[in-house]
């Protein structure tokens, strides 16, 4: 196999999925010798998810049309998409708004007017700002997932145990404690 | 005291008559999963996640509440109940809002570490996300309907060993919910003696002790059978 190109995306997450992966360290530089960073949001500066990509880690729950769109662009252009930690897992944290009725409009009116210090108002900008979905869902309600990364977020040995996988053998299934959640 | 021999996984046994197939199998060294089966406890079959599949049967039957028999031949770990296994799992998990990465039981929960062992690695399932309200109206306890199993592990528990029946369920499938007295709030409720054997009892997060935060429930889940084997048995055994 020749040099894999790695993608990763951020959606409906804290990040912390992406600190995770940082968090790497020097295994980054035998991940950065095997293969190139295409589009990442802590590893590259392009703007726009190239076509051919091998591997894409999705963090985060599908929580906006943003969201949906980038989601359904990565399947597209993408052999292996990974769901990378628990809210692209499972929804999570960003789908803690689900149990609340009329949920997408509910906190962002608590948000943006009842806790607003200064001008309350929703955001809106037609292409601008994203707008919520009803329900903010996993990566695999929207499309086919390969491979599951639990863990909120999940430890870098774990991150580094997938990468692995992939590069020996262009796929990667955990087990054990190497699942749990949370 | 008449003795039984039966098969487990194509090992020859002997069992005691009053015991179940799962004691039989524990006593055999052979694990099955468990959820709302608590020693010291009596035995209700209602999660399931103990099915096993015994010859001649025609249909799947729980190991906690199966009377060893002579000559049977079980097998606990085909690859239908299995799959039958991790998908009991994943409808608990989509029933209620178990968010392992806030939840006050996060790395000592049953229903968190039986997800690990049946290999769930994501949910098949639409989440319900129900509406679940939280009790803190009790001085020392907290109730939780987002974590909660409906294993009836507190019930029993409040019931058997403490005799103050506090605690049942009302309501029925989706709708069903651990209730304390009449449906009203903890803390009002008359019959509660605050002993907290059910937050001992409770395998998640649904019961804890007020005060913890994510991360921080560590129960003594082994405190009911201890109790039961002393006062039955008259042996403080650990």
């Amino acid at each position: 196999m020749g040099r894999l190109k790695f993608a990763t995306v951020w959606l409906g997450g804290c990040s912390g999925c992406h600190m995770s992966f940082l968090d790497l360290d020097e295994f980054l530089f035998d991940l950065a010798a095997r293969a190139d960073v295409v589009y990442s949001p802590v590893g590259s500066d392009i703007k726009e998810y190239p076509e051919g990509v091998d591997v894409c880690l999705i963090e985060g729950a599908v929580n906006n049309d943003e969201n949906l769109e980038a989601a359904k662009t990565v399947r597209d252009r993408t052999r292996l998409v990974v769901s990378f930690g628990d809210c692209a897992v499972s929804g999570n944290v960003t789908a803690l708004r689900n149990t609340i009725p009329d949920g997408a409009r509910m906190v962002a009116s608590r948000s943006y007017l009842e806790q607003a210090d200064l001008n309350p108002m929703i955001p809106q900008a037609e292409g601008i700002v994203p707008t919520l979905l009803p329900l903010a869902l996993p990566v695999h309600a929207v499309i086919p997932v390969d491979v599951y990364i639990p863990g909120c977020p999940p430890p870098a040995d774990r991150i580094k145990a997938v990468v692995q996988q992939i590069l020996e053998h262009g796929t990667a299934h955990l087990e054990g404690r190497q699942l749990k959640m949370g | 005291m008449a003795v039984k021999t039966l098969t487990i996984d194509g090992t020859l046994l002997s069992a005691r008559e009053e015991q179940t197939v799962l004691q039989a199998a524990r006593d055999a060294g052979i694990a099955i999963p468990t959820l709302c089966q608590l020693d010291g406890l009596s035995t209700v079959g209602a999660c399931r996640m103990c099915l096993v599949d015994i010859e001649g049967t025609g249909r799947l039957l729980p190991a906690c509440t199966t009377r060893v028999a002579e000559g049977m031949v079980i097998h606990t770990k085909t690859e239908r109940l299995q799959s039958y296994r991790r998908m009991i799992v994943e409808l608990l998990f989509a029933e209620r809002n178990h968010i392992c990465a806030v939840c006050v039981a996060n790395g000592a929960c049953e229903l968190q570490d039986l997800a690990i062992e049946v290999g769930m690695d994501h949910v098949r399932f639409d989440y319900l996300h129900p509406e679940c309200s939280v009790d803190i109206s009790h001085k020392r306890f907290g109730l939780d309907h987002n974590r909660c199993v409906l294993c009836t592990r507190c019930v029993r528990a409040c019931d058997e060993v403490e005799g103050a029946h506090t605690w049942d369920v009302a309501g029925r499938g989706t709708a069903a919910r651990v209730i304390t007295d009449m449906a009203q709030p903890w803390g009002t409720s008359e019959t509660c003696t605050s002993c907290g054997k059910c937050v001992q009892a409770c395998p998640t997060g649904a019961l804890f002790i007020k005060g913890m935060t994510v991360a921080e429930s560590r129960k003594d889940r082994s405190e009911i059978g201890f109790l039961v084997t002393a006062r039955e048995k008259k042996q403080w055994v650990v």
